[in-house]
């Protein structure tokens, strides 16, 4: 047991830092955000130069040898900077799951690239009526020759306009709702007959309504077997879920800190508001409450690459109930703390608060995988 | 970074293991599992079967006679007791006045008084609280007079667990009544068989003895047992708080509650919320993990140990009131009998129903006692925080 960073752990955690410092100042963020992408390639042509966008990903991969440990020490600091680059549909999902389930020869063609910052990935799932079920699926994909052919639709699928290629999960077989009969396909972003409704959301970033009109597609396309997309995509999915608590562990880092000042500054009554114990013990709720999830996203980091399936998903599942818990906790209270200021546009304090609130929808908000967790810790 | 447990760690697991399964009576491990009161030898037969081992000293430095060992170690050690039923080591000796006799103590103080400590030969008890000092400790009124090679002391401690165990006490004291509250404060160790110390129990609200008022009339205390400077008690004072609150989460037992609460519930509708506390038992657990990770790099706990202190008495509640829950109606049954003596009486209700809200009303001391919660979130504002 050993809970402290290596060196060079600690030297990437400088570079992100520095990173996030340079280059996400409140304004420039802005600027980014209002961008045509919504993100900036040169950030994306850094990133690669750095190496982040192979650290994670074994040698025999292409990658840097690192893990989850690298993966959670960047998100975090993108989540300081509200980072508004597609790391985690390309890095993480897409990336993670070419690596874990895909051929060799697709490796080649896409992993490889990725690392050097020259494809971009977005994951496609949802759909209307899913909600918070990754098996709640309809999109169709049927035989069509030696490949296949895709009609459906997919929703808030974040990055897919800038996206090289889609992984779609369609139904192959199976009724409804059922996780067996579930495929996941590699599909062209501008692939014919596939069109995009495009839209940012709530927190600046950048998503889209996909629409698959006969979409054809090789059998080479599909990612993993036939059939059996559905544990690929709730594994990466469960990686992608610790990544991301990493990410808000950070948010909530930086929405206390400029709470903190605030309340430091702030005069009402001839005195800073933060003489005022109620405001004290709620400050002290929040660091708190950031201290549990800095401390469950650490668990979830160190586990999420266990051999049992069960143990990641336990991990995965309760670091995102903390999450929610905490996230909702720091971001209401900042705002709160905040006053007037605290709802408008203006500060950084709304904008976190935005971050976090869309990140406990994300893959499950913190009823759900309190559900998830407590099944599982019953069936054990 | 790794959570894994190396095999000599998975060896020394079962080594304690071993250790507790051959040692630890098998009618205390019975009442720690059902929830009953622990007499005195329930304590002391335990605590110097852990002595001889050499293990009660555990958080201790080698040269101080500790084992040496890591924080995997002592995470293992305080898991491993916990599952297999054993009490709670009490603190006051071990892992309070212990370290601060070796941190600010004398080489003769050292030499005579953490040997009975080791051995849990001498029993202690804490001379902190006051009626008119509790939240505001600094505010203590008991007085120490020098007479020569003497103190003379007068006044009242309160709240004092197991002083009618205890052979001595540590007490805070007012040696200077000019200076500043913190300023005039002496750490000084008292025999309990000195005349003029009165022992005068307090019952709590579930019927247990365990804390009393002790009454202190003009006690004659050597000079010798003042422990570092005179007016400077505050400092051991401190110190001493900051390493209680990190064993005072209680994490190990938590996680045997969870466990003990899955199993005496088949309610659906409880499951989610044993999920909560089993995940904020994780959670506390982790930073722990990680407040004593940073300690082994050296460095004393900071006082953002505090909010250790303050989740933890909330998640020891939490499993009290939820144990109760799932006992329903079958709670209201006063049996003390079940509670307190060696019985062959078939309880009414359930059998875990006896100890049920006796438990849950007896935990609401944990936001209360070793700092409230309202006073670690002071120390965390303040000392954390700067506001």
């Amino acid at each position: 047991m050993d809970l402290s960073l290596s060196d060079e752990q600690k030297q990437l955690q400088e570079q992100a830092e520095r990173f996030v410092r340079d280059k996400y100042a409140f304004d420039a963020r802005r600027k980014i955000a209002a961008t045509d992408r919504g993100w900036l390639p040169e950030n994306w042509a850094q990133f690669a130069e750095l190496g982040w966008l192979g650290m994670s990903f074994s040698e025999d991969d292409g990658g840097y040898g690192g893990g989850p440990i690298e993966t959670m020490i960047v998100m975090e600091q993108f989540g300081k900077g509200l980072v508004l680059e597609p790391f985690l549909p390309t890095v993480v999902l897409g990336g993670g799951m070419i690596a874990r389930s895909g051929s060799k020869a697709q490796k080649e063609a896409l992993l490889a690239p990725m690392i050097e910052g020259k494809k971009q990935f977005a994951l496609a799932w949802l759909e209307r009526q899913s909600r918070y079920n990754l098996a709640d699926v309809s999109l169709k994909a049927t035989k069509e020759g030696a490949g296949w052919s895709l009609s459906g639709h997919k929703g808030v699928v974040y990055n897919a306009a800038s996206a090289d290629h889609i992984i779609v999960l369609a139904r192959t077989a199976g009724s409804a709702r059922e996780p067996k009969g579930l495929t996941l396909f590699i599909v062209d972003g501008k692939a014919k007959g596939l069109s995009r409704r495009d839209y940012p959301t709530q927190d600046s970033l950048r998503a889209s309504e996909l629409t698959f009109d006969k979409v054809s597609v090789g059998a080479d396309a599909v990612l993993g077997k036939v059939d059996e997309g559905f544990g690929v995509v709730e594994d990466g999915v469960d990686r992608a879920i610790v990544a991301l608590c990493a990410e808000a562990t950070g948010c909530m880092d930086a929405i206390n800190a400029a709470t903190l000042e605030y309340i430091k500054t702030r005069k009402q009554f001839g005195v800073a508001i933060g003489k005022f114990q109620v405001l004290q013990h709620r400050m002290v709720d929040c660091f708190t409450n950031a201290q549990e999830a800095r401390s469950m996203t650490l668990m979830a980091s160190l586990k999420i690459d266990d051999k049992d399936s069960v143990v990641r998903a336990k991990a995965a599942s309760g670091a995102k109930v903390q999450i929610g818990k905490s996230g909702r906790f720091c971001g209401q209270s900042a705002v709160q703390m905040h006053g007037g200021m605290g709802v408008t546009d203006e500060l950084s304090v709304s904008h976190y608060f935005k971050r976090l609130t869309m990140i406990d929808l994300m893959f499950g908000n913190q009823q759900h995988h309190l559900t998830r967790y407590s099944n599982l810790a019953m069936a054990a | 970074m790794d959570l894994a447990l190396k095999p000599e760690h998975q060896a020394f697991a079962d080594e304690v293991r071993e250790f507790a399964r051959k040692n630890l009576s098998p009618a205390t491990k019975e009442k720690t599992l059902s929830g009953k009161h622990y007499d005195r030898d329930d304590h002391v037969v335990w605590q110097q079967a852990l002595g001889r081992q050499g293990w009660l000293t555990y958080t201790w430095p080698k040269k101080y006679g500790g084992p040496g060992w890591g924080v995997t170690e002592r995470y293992l050690f305080e898991n491993v007791l916990a599952e297999e039923g054993a009490p709670r080591i009490i603190p006051f000796g071990v892992k309070m006045v212990g370290p601060v006799i070796y941190t600010f103590g004398t080489a003769e103080q050292k030499e005579r008084f953490l040997p009975g400590i080791a051995a849990s030969t001498v029993a202690w008890c804490q001379g902190y609280s006051e009626p008119g000092a509790g939240s505001d400790l600094a505010n203590l009124r008991t007085r120490a007079v020098r007479e020569g090679d003497h103190y003379i002391v007068n006044g009242q401690k309160t709240w004092t667990s197991y002083a009618h165990w205890g052979d001595w006490i540590f007490c805070l004291v007012r040696t200077n009544t000019e200076a500043k509250p913190q300023e005039g404060i002496s750490f000084l160790l008292i025999d309990m068989k000195t005349p003029g110390v009165t022992v005068r129990p307090i019952i709590m609200l579930d019927g247990a003895h365990a804390v009393n008022d002790v009454f202190l009339d003009n006690v004659k205390v050597p000079v010798a047992n003042l422990i570092g400077k005179e007016n400077e008690g505050w400092t051991c004072a401190k110190f001493l708080l900051a390493n209680e609150r990190l064993g005072i989460a209680e994490v190990p037992a938590s996680k045997r509650g969870v466990g003990m609460l899955r199993a005496l519930s088949d309610d659906p509708s409880m499951a989610e919320r044993i999920a909560d506390i089993d995940l904020q038992v994780q959670a506390l657990e982790m930073s722990e993990l990680r407040a004593l990770s940073t300690m082994a790099l050296g460095g004393a706990p900071g006082p953002e140990v505090s909010t250790l202190k303050v989740r933890g008495s909330e998640i020891q509640q939490r499993i009290a009131e939820l144990a109760m829950e799932a006992v329903g109606e079958y709670a209201a049954p006063y049996q003390p009998g079940m509670l307190f003596h060696d019985t062959n009486e078939t309880p009414v209700g359930p059998d875990h129903a006896p100890p049920a809200a006796p438990r849950y009303f007896n935990m609401r001391k944990t936001s209360i006692y070793g700092g409230s919660t309202e006073i670690q979130k002071n120390i965390v504002s303040k000392m954390v925080l700067g506001l």
